[in-house]
């Protein structure tokens, strides 16, 4: 066990709009976190600023004890982060085998030139269908993904970011869209995953499933952290209560 | 085969070069350029203006590729700055600073270019044999590259290139290398295109000269290698056969590749797969 994930000081700022405040948080090895909050609190930047794609203005990311904060996305992917994306972003012009093969190559194409003289996929292919297997999409595995409803374009993202065999998997609304069954269905995939031993970072809205799944909550509203903790405890606190389910209420009857 | 197919075949055998070329900069990797006459351009002077100070044909068809490829990592560093519509004003940009560099320059001949250039001395028909040549190692190399592991990283980097990076995919490094090979088969083009004229004046890789070898991209159907070849080859029968083509070659390609764009993105590769699918409903396709 251990740290494997410290976010420190995390400040973004968009022109005039402050979308985080010095957020600092960590995640401990084999841990599964959910990380909940209005819309608009911030959640998915915080994220973005974990991978490299959103530049704060200040922040420290370090993984496994290593400073990553200076490093470029594919580096820490390298290092062993991988995000799903919210609104899901497959390969348009690749089948779903392929979509994840690419990924679970990502030894071959670490170096171009090295890539340039490689050219087997069978092992990757291979690797790639266990994992849709995994995410219960294997038999889909030849079809391009152009077409595929949400619920399988959902799981595809978390097959394809398991591939990069990560250390800390980041998923961004993975049930968002779904429908009860299929939402449960793919929470008990990621749990499953989490029980081997996975660490995940979970944004999402469906409360029910979050309480059912996480073993600690971190809660973001307006850009700050407002609670961090096992979810009984975070829900119990009047804070969390007011500004998270109070605005819910709010978003219900305007 | 009389001396005017032979030359005709020469040109076709170039102009598959820097269609195979441009097709993994603009097809594999999904980097726009129209400014690859520029490069093709770089590849004619530097192997015109070597091969008049006495070296060998190999080594003057060799310091055009080498150059020209190292100029096109140069400009293929924009490619990491702007993207899509950015790039082609920007690649389009490189275009016209090289025509204009070129004809204020005396050493390069200025307006009237570098004439007088050294001969192949293999005869007509064994440049041209030796031009298909080049052009089929060109083609095969770029089938290789679709295969290998780099032209699956293109195939992302194309389709995505902020989903790619999370995939720990190298953008940068991948682009550059499009660039680089693709700007060196260029470069490889413009020195086989100096020996065959033995002219070449700052005209020949004008603006046009990129819409036609961007036309010959995307009417095979942007990144499939056979596409490109069967456009490239009727593309550059057109103008031959039908002389008003000649005489209005930036609109009717400039017309050509709208449509395309606009009707049949997938250009003729796409157009015989839908066929394919039609007569062979249960087929796979492609």
């Amino acid at each position: 066990m251990g740290t494997l994930l410290q976010v420190s000081g995390v400040s973004v700022r968009f022109g005039g709009v402050v979308a985080l405040n010095d957020v600092s948080f960590k995640v401990e090895q084999g841990e599964f976190t959910s990380l909940i909050g209005p819309n608009g609190a911030g959640k998915t930047t915080l994220l973005r600023v974990i991978t490299g794609t959103v530049a704060p203005q200040s922040a420290r990311v370090s993984l496994s004890g290593r400073d990553v904060t200076r490093l470029p996305t594919n580096r820490r992917a390298r290092l062993g982060l991988a995000m799903t994306h919210q609104i899901v972003r497959p390969f348009h012009s690749m089948t779903l085998l392929d979509n994840v093969a690419l990924a679970a190559g990502h030894q071959r194409i670490d170096r171009v030139l090295l890539a340039m003289g490689s050219f087997d996929r069978r092992e990757e292919r291979r690797r790639a269908r266990e994992l849709l297997e995994t995410v219960g999409i294997a038999e889909l595995a030849e079809k391009s993904v152009v077409g595929q409803p949400l619920g399988v374009l959902k799981r595809l993202e978390v097959a394809r970011a398991l591939a990069l065999e990560p250390k800390l998997l980041l998923l961004d609304e993975p049930l968002a869209g779904l429908n009860h069954v299929e939402a449960a269905r793919l929470a008990d995939t990621v749990v499953a995953i989490n029980r081997k031993g996975m660490t995940v970072v979970m944004i999402e809205h469906n409360l029910g499933e979050v309480l059912r799944i996480s073993q600690r909550l971190v809660v973001l509203d307006n850009g700050s952290k407002i609670g961090d903790g096992k979810p009984e405890e975070v829900m119990r606190d009047p804070a969390v209560r007011a500004a998270y389910i109070g605005k819910e209420e709010h978003h219900a009857a305007p | 085969m009389g001396v005017y197919e032979i030359s005709l075949g020469t040109v076709i055998g170039i102009n598959i070069i820097l269609a195979v070329g441009l097709n993994m900069i603009t097809g594999f990797c999904g980097q726009i350029s129209l400014g690859h006459a520029a490069f093709y351009g770089i590849g004619a002077y530097a192997a015109a203006i070597t091969a008049k100070a006495g070296l060998p044909l190999p080594l003057a068809l060799l310091t055009g590729l080498i150059l020209t490829g190292l100029v096109g990592i140069i400009v293929g560093l924009t490619s990491l700055r702007v993207r899509e519509d950015f790039l082609a004003i920007t690649t389009m940009g490189v275009g016209f600073l090289f025509l204009g560099i070129v004809r204020q320059q005396e050493a390069l001949g200025g307006e009237l270019g570098v004439s007088a250039i050294p001969g192949h001395g293999m005869g007509k028909l064994g440049f041209f044999l030796f031009v298909i040549l080049l052009a089929a190692l060109a083609t095969a190399f770029s089938l290789l590259i679709k295969r290998s592991w780099m032209g699956f990283a293109f195939d992302a980097v194309a389709d995505d290139e902020d989903t790619a990076r999370l995939l720990s995919v190298d953008v940068a490094a991948y682009k550059l290398a499009a660039f680089a090979l693709g700007t060196a088969l260029a470069g490889l083009a413009g020195g086989l295109y100096a020996y065959f004229a033995r002219l070449i004046v700052p005209d020949d890789f004008g603006f046009i000269t990129s819409i036609t070898i961007l036309s010959m991209v995307a009417v095979g159907g942007i990144g499939s290698v056979f596409g490109v070849l069967i456009s490239t080859v009727i593309l550059t029968l057109m103008p031959e056969f039908f002389r008003f083509v000649s005489d209005y070659k930036l609109l009717i390609y400039g017309a050509l590749l709208f449509a395309v764009m606009r009707f049949a993105p997938d250009g003729l590769a796409g157009f015989a797969r839908d066929l394919f699918r039609r007569l062979h409903p249960k087929g796979n396709g492609g």
